[in-house]
């Protein structure tokens, strides 16, 4: 058994140390916003947080999130989470939207640390999530937005 | 996707009248639903899909669903996999009902040929392809929207004994003069028991307060930004397990035997089964069905497998490549042209296999429920053929398969795929389990990437040649690669040798060339191919775009002003193109240090130019921005428009510049975004799209904006260096 506290909520599963946090929260926990991709944290679809920092889940066994606070896009709030989906809804980003929950958990993660994104921040800090439907004009966009929000 | 060709398969088939009609409604669980039969379209002989056509089990199968509590529901016949779909399409209803547009919602329907068939391909098939969605429903989901409009005031009418033609709907509301005001949800009942209309008009274009909205907001934006929206991989039964597969190493190699004791023993396994298709590994998770499936030893046969690597293919078809071909197109006399030619120009391009890659990896959830019934939930891009499928394996009859069409993360032409093949697992493991379980199938990334269904590879030879006066008199393209449509049921593609999703792009090649042939070469090998975001036009585009660009500078003319002189008898290209041009600026000099190039192509009967420009980082180019024109006839959604260019021009970017499956000893060498490499966002230019203002009937956006970024970017790239790209992707090219 492994404790995962996740949303806010501690939960006991019942996983092997090494069972990626990706699956022990869709399979165990039946949280399914968070995607999988490419299990080599090669595209960032299964991107969470993890003690407020973005992590790909799919290469964090759930060994390494017992103890820490895990949240996933089930469970942002605050006013940077609901900046970043309001400009993401205006903007109209998702296409097919298999992406875009850890788009905007990796987008959080940097507007939680960065009010003013150059072009230059918003590629380093969103470059590991891939868009195979190619939405990272709107992407970006939608940052900037979210930070004008912020900036307000 | 499937073709745009696809009515060629059954001539006549167009015919298909829109106006002859047959209105069906029917209370479904206390609402309205509104559905029509387009008489004619049964009777399309499409032969390869008769097996399939005319299933009808779900009698309730309709374009829209009016539910008590007022939410208009839209019974989408073509699938959401990113492109927009359902929003179209409830843009259409939406409109001629007078609907609010919050009131709006969409989902997946099936099972009803004769109101789903996709109309561009006959009508004999549901399917979603060859960006026909919108081409393909424009007329009928408006008169859906129309028949239950007129459905609802009659209704209202003789609740509010008052004449019909007193009562106005708009944003979701009937009202009369009198005061009476009723939600839609209020008059169902009643409406749904109204004589159904045999003549609605629909409304004049000018009228129209959504179609052509360019504010209009995306159906689905809200789910998909909150992690809401459900795919295939998001489903959950009770007692359902998870399923892993081991497909053969090679394409072509069997199954002689596994040893399965190792991986039983791992925790979470449940069994390991052995399907037509491969091993499966069974799971009550999905990691646990990961690690057990390590533990799997299996032998194959791999006799029969495909051995070659991708680089003696590709020896294979340059060899091909210098030989004639079976004749796609001849015009003229090219041999004579070319020798009498005062200057001859020779290129030879090569594109090599790619994967679709869509971020979900395919899957699908089978189950037998009680009754019998099979259900198989999955992106089902052509229900019909899948739900053949599907009941094949069961050995039971279509009519007792039941679909859920799922949205999908992605596809780009890979969840139509003619041996239905991840349905045929998910089906072929739960009954493997005795029917015991729900059963999901999910391809893990590698598997994904592994298993095959590619963008086939081809090479282009193309000759050209000028006269004294710098005209282009001959022009001659040998294409040589895998036909994708052989030994399916859409077979009938191949028309006197010739598959016309191999040459499509080239052999319409829309320039004025007095003296033109071109020529196809398909090649057969054991890898699987498929239709790939824009199927042919995805190389033919490419290798007519970038060597026409060499002959314009041999011509010493203007890469655009030449390409206009050879569209006079094409308005829709010539205008893209003039568009583009002025938009980017294409009379000034480009801005220091960025270089341009150009590219027009229509696909599916929609028409893109592109003029894309580049700098040169540390020797590599990279591009800046892209200037975009398309012309779709009237643009039902600009803004669905917009991201289907910029979508579709960062989707064609990254294949050109760095995608490609390679093989070694027939070993797919790519397994993962590792190795498969694709675009990101720091490799993402400013699209810029301008959309033509037109009032021809509406075609595709989905894939038409793939086309000609390749060879605009290539074009470019040879302003910046003097050297022509015409090995794909570039990231193969020396130098760059
Ligand atoms: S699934 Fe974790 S980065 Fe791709
Ligand atoms: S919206 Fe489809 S992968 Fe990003």
């Amino acid at each position: 058994m492994v404790n995962l506290t996740i949303n806010g909520t501690t939960h006991a599963v019942d996983a092997d140390p090494d069972m990626p946090l990706l699956w022990a929260i869709r399979d165990l926990l039946n949280l399914t916003g968070t995607k999988y991709g490419c299990g080599i944290a090669a595209c960032g679809a299964c991107t969470v947080h993890l003690d407020g920092q973005p992590v790909r889940s799919c290469q964090t066994p759930v060994s390494e999130a017992s103890g820490k606070a895990v949240t996933t896009i089930e469970g942002v709030g605050g006013q940077v989470a609901e900046a970043v989906q309001a400009a993401w809804i205006k903007l109209d980003v998702p296409q097919c939207g298999y992406c875009q929950s850890g788009q905007i958990m990796s987008a959080i993660g940097l507007l939680a640390e960065n009010r003013r994104p150059t072009d230059a921040d918003i590629d380093a800090a969103m470059s590991g999530n891939l868009c195979r439907c190619a939405t990272y004009q709107r992407i970006r966009g939608a940052v900037k937005e979210a930070a004008k929000t912020l900036g307000a | 996707m499937l073709a745009g060709h696809l009515p060629k398969l059954a001539p006549g088939s167009g015919a298909v009248s829109r106006r002859r009609f047959l209105i069906g409604a029917a209370a479904v669980g206390g609402g309205l639903a509104v559905g029509f039969r387009v008489a004619g379209a049964a009777d399309s002989p499409v032969q390869a899909q008769a097996p399939f056509a005319h299933v009808e089990m779900n009698p309730f199968s309709a374009y829209l669903t009016i539910t008590p509590e007022g939410l208009v529901v839209v019974h989408s016949a073509h699938l959401e996999m990113g492109q927009g779909s359902y929003h179209g399409l409830a843009t259409l209803v939406a409109e001629e009902l007078d609907a609010d547009w919050s009131q709006m919602r969409a989902d997946g329907a099936w099972g009803n040929t004769q109101a789903y068939g996709n109309l561009v391909w006959g009508g004999a098939i549901q399917g979603t392809g060859g960006s026909t969605a919108i081409a393909s429903s424009f007329d009928r989901y408006r008169q859906a929207g129309a028949a239950a409009r007129a459905m609802l005031i009659a209704a209202a009418s003789s609740a509010w004994k008052v004449p019909k033609a007193e009562i106005t709907v708009e944003n979701g509301v009937l009202s009369h003069p009198s005061g009476r005001r009723a939600g839609f949800g209020d008059v169902i009942g009643a409406a749904a028991a109204v004589p159904i209309p045999t003549d609605v008009s629909l409304k004049d274009p000018k009228d129209w307060k959504l179609i052509g909205n360019p504010n209009l907001p995306r159906i689905d934006s809200r789910e998909k930004s909150t992690g809401r929206e459900r795919f295939t991989i998001d489903v959950k039964l009770p007692g359902m397990l998870t399923a892993v597969m081991i497909h053969p190493p090679l394409f072509g190699a069997t199954l002689k035997s596994f040893d399965a004791t190792q991986a039983k023993a791992v925790k979470g396994v449940v069994d390991v089964v052995s399907t037509p298709r491969g091993i499966a590994v069974v799971a009550e998770n999905m990691w646990a069905a990961m690690k057990g499936r390590e533990a799997v030893t299996a032998e194959w046969d791999d006799t029969k497998a495909e051995k070659r690597s991708t680089a003696e293919l590709a020896a294979s078809y340059r060899d091909l490549a210098s030989r004639p071909g079976t004749v796609a197109r001849d015009e003229g006399n090219v041999e004579a042209a070319l020798s009498g030619a005062a200057k001859v120009l020779e290129a030879t391009f090569e594109f090599p296999y790619l994967a679709h890659a869509a971020l979900e990896p395919l899957n699908a959830v089978a189950r037998r429920t009680e009754d019998g019934i099979i259900e198989v939930w999955g992106g089902h891009q052509i229900p019909d053929l899948y739900q053949a499928t599907a009941a094949q394996v069961a050995e039971t009859t279509p009519d007792k398969v039941r679909l859920h069409v799922m949205k999908t993360g992605g596809s780009f032409g890979r969840r139509a795929v003619p041996d239905a093949d991840v349905i045929v697992e998910a089906v072929s493991v739960a009954k493997a389990l005795g029917w015991r379980a729900p059963v999901k199938v999910q391809w893990t990334r590698e598997d994904d990437m592994r298993a095959g269904r590619y963008r086939p590879m081809y090479v282009h030879a193309l000759q050209a040649g000028l006269d004294a006066q710098g005209r282009l008199v001959a022009w001659r393209n040998r294409i040589v690669g895998q036909s994708i449509v052989t030994n399916t049921p859409f077979a009938g593609l191949v028309k006197n040798g010739i598959d016309v999703t191999s040459v499509e792009g080239a052999a319409t090649i829309p320039y004025a060339i007095p003296n033109l042939r071109v020529e196809l070469t398909t090649t057969e090998n054991g890898v699987p191919v498929l239709w790939w975001r824009a199927v042919g036009s995805t190389h033919t585009a490419f290798a007519v775009e970038a060597f026409l660009d060499e002959v314009a500078e041999a011509a010493g003319k203007d890469p655009v002003a030449f390409r206009l002189e050879l569209l006079s008898g094409h308005p829709r290209h010539a205008g893209v193109l003039r568009l583009a041009a002025e938009k980017a600026g294409w009379d000034r000099p480009p801005p220091e240090g960025r270089f341009r190039g150009v590219a027009v192509a229509e696909s599916f009967s929609t028409f893109v130019a592109q003029i894309a420009e580049v700098s040169m980082e540390g020797g590599r180019p990279k591009v800046e921005r892209v200037v975009c024109a398309v012309d779709c006839g009237v643009a039902v959604n600009p803004d669905m428009i917009r991201a289907q260019m910029e979508g579709g021009i960062g989707f064609g970017l990254g294949a050109i510049m760095k995608s490609q499956v390679t093989l070694d000893g027939g070993a797919v060498q790519e397994s993962n975004f590792d190795g498969y490499d694709v675009l990101r966002i720091d490799e993402m230019p400013h699209v810029e799209v301008h959309v033509v203002q037109s009032t021809e009937r509406p075609t595709g956006v989905g894939e038409p904006g793939v086309p000609p970024i390749g060879p605009a970017v290539a074009n470019a790239v040879y302003a910046a260096t003097r050297q022509r790209m015409r090995v794909l992707p570039f990231s193969r090219a020396q130098g760059v």
